[in-house]
């Protein structure tokens, strides 16, 4: 890998990892929350958020230059809003079940955070490539946040994984974690856990550099 | 004076602006419409095929449904294909799907009922059969219960049998003979009682107010006209 490669790389991994839209910086909790009671629900709306925010910010990384500072915002939403329309008529031509099961939360990704945060924080300085990795990274971070929670509480709340059921007829569901207090448990569970191996990692990092300046 | 003019802000002309957001939103005019005729005939088909899936469900001796609307005055009108609906349908219209099997006779027909549950709204989907004037079966077509509570009403085997379900109407054909009440788990004595589920009281009462209350309003307007039902158009 040479420099720029591994710089690229780097970049598309801030949004997984040191960036984490929904693990490390707790944006985007509303459809995290609400519709992850499945895995294909979970991945089905990473999968629309992924469409949103990366047509959105390659949109608003091209007309950069154009949109002046004081309608930045507005533009930007209008340009939001504009691709969470055609992911609505998608999800609806592809399939109406899905479009039922995520409900209000597809139209409500115009109001999600991440997306509006890239556009202003990073799409409207940088040139289309950054722009495209970053949007990506940001996307697949979410995306992966989502589908954890929404296998774990599928898994436990309904005792099946993608709709195939795991333990047999005599499993008991734990029916909480289908419900929104289980949003909650699974979301803590999983932050948790991310914060010890960021910590451990840290500590590891902190180790190392007093063991260097000593030798 | 300079520092005065250093601090300045830049300002952007006005025309620029409006420039600016008037080609942003042709531009997103242009997407949402191109996405919008793009998908449509998709989407069409996909409502189609819900509809035909969940009538066919609840009639399983149907082999083709046609959608009529039953007017106030008591005029059944038939739907054309696709999305004619608003323009065909008279103000105050009730929508219901007719079956008809194999040979093209009536085999039942169809009507969606609403009533308030747990949580949100309980939305069903009866058959009636004009026969036997019953209902016979029910189907969901959307809810938001507590999963392994409300939803039992789909499974639970002692509620199930609470079909069919007497559904006459008086002599004048105004209303129903009986409303459909949903009652205390094991005190149902009548056919048109609906025994509740032991701890799902509420979703059980959900079901029976959204067929009685539809039955009241749509088969006064049918039953009069089944001749017309009879076979299919």
């Amino acid at each position: 890998m040479n420099a720029s490669t591994t710089e690229r790389w780097d970049e598309f991994m801030e949004g997984i990892w040191r960036q984490n839209p929904l693990f490390v910086m707790v944006l985007g909790l509303c459809p995290a929350l609400a519709v992850t009671v499945s895995a294909v629900n979970a991945l089905s709306m990473g999968l629309a958020t992924t469409f949103v925010l990366t047509c959105s910010c390659v949109l608003v990384s091209l007309l950069r230059k154009l949109i002046p500072k004081e309608v930045r915002i507005a533009t930007y939403i209008v340009i939001i809003a504009t691709f969470v329309t055609v992911v609505d008529y998608l999800i609806q031509a592809i399939s109406l079940a899905l479009y039922d099961a995520l409900g209000a939360f597809i139209q409500l990704i115009v109001v999600n955070c991440i997306i509006l945060g890239r556009a202003e924080a990073h799409a409207s300085k940088n040139p289309l490539l950054p722009t495209l990795i970053n949007a990506l990274g940001m996307s697949a971070g979410f995306t992966l946040g989502l589908f954890a929670l929404g296998s774990v509480r599928e898994i436990l709340g309904a005792g099946a994984f993608f709709g195939v059921s795991l333990f047999g007829p005599d499993f008991q569901p734990w029916v909480v974690m289908v419900l929104p207090p289980g949003g909650f448990f699974v979301l803590g569970a999983w932050l948790l856990i991310f914060a010890a191996i960021a910590r451990r990692k840290q500590k590891k990092l902190a180790e190392q550099g007093v063991g260097g300046q000593n030798a | 004076m300079t520092p005065s003019a250093a601090i300045l802000p830049q300002t952007t002309s006005a025309v620029a602006m409006i420039r600016t957001l008037g080609l942003i939103a042709a531009l997103c005019g242009f997407i949402i419409v191109s996405a919008y005729q793009g998908t449509y005939d998709a989407v069409q088909e996909n409502k189609r095929i819900a509809v035909e899936r969940a009538v066919f469900k609840v009639m399983p001796t149907a082999r083709s449904i046609v959608e009529y609307v039953a007017s106030p005055a008591g005029a059944v009108v038939k739907v054309g294909a696709g999305d004619t609906a608003k323009s065909a349908a008279p103000l105050g219209g009730i929508k219901f799907y007719a079956g008809y099997d194999a040979t093209g006779k009536l085999a039942g027909i169809a009507a969606e009922g609403v009533a308030k549950g747990y949580s949100d709204n309980v939305r069903i989907l009866f058959a009636y059969d004009p026969a036997s004037a019953t209902i016979t079966g029910f189907g969901l077509v959307a809810m938001r219960e507590t999963p392994g509570i409300g939803d039992k009403i789909l499974v639970d085997k002692n509620f199930l049998a609470n079909f069919p379900l007497e559904a006459k109407l008086t002599g004048d054909l105004k209303k129903l003979a009986q409303a459909i009440v949903t009652v205390k788990h094991g005190s149902k004595t009548h056919p048109w009682e609906i025994d509740a589920i032991t701890g799902a009281t509420i979703t059980s009462r959900a079901v029976g107010r959204a067929i009685n209350d539809a039955a009241q309003m749509l088969l006064p307007r049918i039953v009069p006209q089944l001749s017309e039902l009879k076979e299919k158009p």
